[in-house]
Parts: C-alpha cells; structure tokens; sequence
C-alpha cells in the first residue's frame, strides 16, 4: 500500500522564539501544537494521533500527551535525530491511509540556547548500554568532526573544496535576510565563510549551524477533512525511511542514507528530482546539503561542489532553490533538530506564502530531506516529497 | 608536539572484556567470525555479516591507511579523530597521535600505539609511518 494521495498536511506552524530562558521544553510542544492545530482551524479534541521523537521529555508521546490533555488512539515516538518529524510526517500519513487515526499532530521543541548547550563540539553524554559507546567515546567524537570527516573525504575523493561548500551558506544567507525571524541576516559572502574559524577540519565556523531554540509543529489529515480546512491542501505524495550505520567497518562516508530514501520517495511518488520545483535540505552543515542533493539525483555523485557554486540553490537564480527560510544555516536549528523546519517551509512554499522575495513561482512539487544524528557514523534519513492541489 | 589530551577511559563490558584485556598487554586485536572468515569493527559477539556467534579475537597486524580524518581546533587541546581502514579491513575509529597535525592525510600508513585512558585500560591510536 502507497501513502500516496492518503494523508494531507492541513496546518504547519513554526514558534518565531530562538531564545525561551522563560519556557519548558513541554510548554514549548503545547504551544506550536496549538499553533499548527489553529493554523488548520482544528482544535485539540480534533487530534486522535500524535508523534514525537527524542526532544520530548521522556519516554515522549505518553508524557506529552498527558501533559496537553489528548484523547489518542495511535502514537509514535520514533527517534531519528534532527530528520525525525520528515519520518513522522510519512508516518502519520501511513497511519492515517491505514485509519488507525484521522488528524495527527506532529510536535518538536527545545531549548539548547538557553541551556548554554555545546551542540556541535562537545561530546554527548554516552549510555552505557550503547554498544559503540566505548568505541567512539575515547577518540573525542563530537558531532562537528562526524561531519567534518565526511566532508574531507569528500574533498579528497570528488575535489571539493571550502569554497564551494561556502556556496551553500552564501545561499541561505540570501533568503535569510527576508526572515524577520532568522537568527542570522546578514548576507555573506565565500570569503566570509572560508575566513571564519576552523572548528574541525576541513570545516569552519559558518559551515555549522546555528543553535537556537524553539520548535514547530504539523497537523496531518485524512483526505475527507482536508477537503473541509481552509488552507491550501498539500498532499503527501511520496517518502523513503533508512538508517545508513557503519555496517561492520565497511562504509562509504561520502554518501548518505539519502541514496536509498530518494529513489524511494521519488518512486512512490511517480516524478523525478527534474520535477521538484522547490527542496528543503537538511542543513546541519554545508556538507550535509552537499551530500544529500547529490544522493537525491539534483546532480551527479560528486558534482555536488560545482552545483552549489553555480548558485543553483538561490530562489530566482537557480535550478534548486532551497532552504528559503534561511534553514539551520541562518533562520534556526531548533533542539539542534532541523527536520520539521524543513517541511513547515516546503508547506510555505507550496501554499504560495513564503517571503515574496524568495517564493518558487508555480511551486506545485516539493521535497523535504533530512539527515539526523551523525553523518559521519550512524544517521537517520528521510525524504518527503509533497504536491500543492 | 605533545599529546596532553585527557582520553575518556572505554566502557568495558562483559561483550568486550577480552578485546581490553590484551590491550592493557598492548596487544591489539580484531574480532573475525570463525563461521564466515569475515573481521568486523566494532568488536562484538555476535557477527555482523552473519549471526554466527562464533566470533574470536585474533592479534592483527596494526598497520593501517588513513581513510579520513579531522583536526579539531575548538577544543582546549588540538586532537585529530579519523577512520583507519585496517589490513585486516575492516575501517575503524580512532586518533592519530604523536605527529604534526597539518602533515596527516588521506591514504597515510598508520601502525597502532596504545595510549592510557583516564582511568581505564589504554586505548589504540595510530602513528604515521614516515615523519
């Protein structure tokens, strides 16, 4: 059975905060689930399914569910890093085809900026119960030399070079200077980012992400109610789901999990990467774009660095717009998770209200991809690929 | 250039216990399935490639080439993580010590070194072979 045509996203909303000292994780959650639920003129009654992944106080769904007093009868709590809500979105569309529920509310939100979170250069806190643990742990893994390593032999193999990745945040830049909201506005240049600090090498400071918090939040209909919501309908049309690990020590670090998610959802989906008018890419890094546009078919495995530095993912310049929004590069990276931002602005971009300055003309067909945890050892990926009615 | 780095001891395991025992004898060994032939990385019990639980830990060679690597520089001490592919194939994390961190590259011949952790058994790293 294909989810497509089965499930519609009918309200998406994104909490303008990127610093909230003054709110609890939870009180984040309840506060962009009402936001998407408004968004959709639906109410919290309306919900009888509902998604989380790890940013939600443990163990997740049970706890929030409480906590925002819903009626449910299908949950999901899948973890998958930062990609998560790009998977949860094809979850509840799979859920809602099978009608196991029929308006699923998706929900992310945390506060790492408040909490004075080292996201990217300090290693996380090990479970022992981790069988890689006491094989990553001593060596000094974090997440920014995961992707670094990638990027290096990226480098090494296609000839990459910073400048081209550079590209990629040049690129964010110019649509991040329409969000009133972005953290970052300010326009850069290639020089800029190849001038900025190494943090792990070959990687600079502007390679990186920002960190910032907030959240977002989705609600996923039946096709019957979405016939009845006032926004622009947008269809589910396609996804693909993976973990790529490092299979027993025998791996390619110069590809992601995007390899096998986007010939997926391209299938179900019935297009090709041609078709896609509009692409949010998963932007923890500038590597992380670079890797999954070439795996999602956008260009020839390792023409990625010449593709970028074309401009191809400027709205109004090139071939892929991307990430209008500013994406985790510039706008926000909320609980250091980039993938539910990256629908909410394929959902902008597809209703015809992104900024007008970086609106896709004619964007019926769009596609959000996400890479969560680490490049460069074990990430989840996902694709969505969604149609405007 | 010295090597300050405090290193995080390993989480030793009844599943990993042998492999830290000869490391604390500095003798560095990778797991090869009896069933298969095949050596995985990580150690485990159980073979990845497949199931058999006949997995045995032999002596390996410590030689190795840099399949990618990356110099942290936000940090209180530089220190370069990296994947080594190992002669015996498999590819494994690790760090490459004892050397000029802007001399390390790709494809360099790497012999391991075991270097104490915290407060637990030593941990392989790998030199470069040529200055």
């Amino acid at each position: 059975m294909a989810i497509k045509g089965k499930a519609y996203i009918a309200g998406a909303y994104e909490h303008p905060t990127r610093r909230a000292p003054d709110k609890t994780v939870a009180q984040l959650h309840a506060e962009v689930a009402l936001g998407a639920l408004k968004d959709a003129g639906l109410t919290r009654d309306d919900v009888d399914g509902y998604f989380c992944a790890g940013d939600a106080p443990a163990p997740g769904a049970a706890t929030m569910a409480e906590y925002m007093n819903l009626k449910l009868r299908h949950l999901d709590s899948t973890e998958l890093g930062g990609t998560s809500y790009v998977a949860l979105a094809a979850h509840a569309a799979e859920a809602i085809a099978l009608g196991k529920c029929n308006v699923a509310l998706v929900t992310l939100a945390g506060r790492p900026r408040s909490d004075g979170q080292a996201t990217g250069t300090a290693p996380r806190q090990r479970d022992a119960s981790q069988p890689e643990a006491p094989w990553e742990g001593p060596y000094g893994l974090t997440t920014a030399n995961s992707y670094a390593m990638c990027a290096m032999r990226h480098m090494h193999q296609y000839g990459t070079t910073s400048e081209q990745l550079a590209w990629i945040k040049v690129a964010a830049s110019h649509h991040a200077q329409h969000n009133p909201n972005a953290m970052l506005r300010d326009v850069v240049t290639v020089e800029d980012v190849v001038n900025s600090p190494v943090i792990a090498s070959p990687l600079h400071r502007l390679d990186c992400c920002v960190i910032s918090d907030g959240g977002g939040a989705l609600v996923i209909v039946k096709p019957e109610i979405a016939k009845s919501v006032k926004r622009p309908p947008v269809k589910i049309i396609g996804a693909g789901e993976t973990v790529k690990h490092l299979s027993g020590g025998f791996f390619d670090l110069t590809t992601s999990g995007a390899s096998r998610t986007g010939p997926a959802a391209f299938a179900e989906a019935g297009i090709k990467p041609a078709d896609i008018k509009y692409a949010s890419i998963y932007d923890s890094f500038t590597i992380t774009v670079l890797i999954q546009i070439e795996d999602l078919g956008f260009c020839e495995k390792g023409a990625g660095g010449k593709f970028v530095s074309d401009g191809n993912l400027i709205s109004g310049v090139g071939k892929l717009p991307f990430n209008t929004d500013g994406g985790g590069l510039c706008n926000n990276h909320p609980a250091n998770r980039g993938g539910m931002t990256k629908v909410i602005e394929a959902v902008r971009q597809l209703r015809g209200e992104a900024h007008p300055a970086v609106q896709v003309k004619n964007c019926d067909l769009a596609l959000a991809q996400g890479t969560g945890l680490q490049l460069g050892s074990r990430h989840g990926s996902a694709t969505l690929i969604m149609e405007r009615e | 250039m010295p090597d300050t780095r405090q290193i995080p001891s390993p989480i030793v395991t009844v599943e990993n216990e042998a492999f830290w025992n000869a490391a604390r004898e500095h003798r560095f060994t990778v797991p090869i399935c009896s069933a298969c032939g095949k050596a995985h990385w990580y150690p485990r019990a159980i073979c990845p490639f497949c199931g058999s639980d006949k997995v045995a830990l032999r002596d390996a060679s410590g030689k190795g080439t840099i399949y990618t690597f990356s110099v942290m520089r936000r940090a209180k001490e530089r220190y370069a993580i990296a994947y080594v592919t190992l002669a015996e194939g498999p590819t494994m994390m690790t760090n490459i010590v004892d050397c000029d961190f802007d001399a390390v590259h790709i494809g360099q011949s790497v012999t391991v070194v075991f270097k104490d952790s915290e407060d637990g058994p030593p941990v392989p790293m790998f030199r470069p072979d040529e200055a």
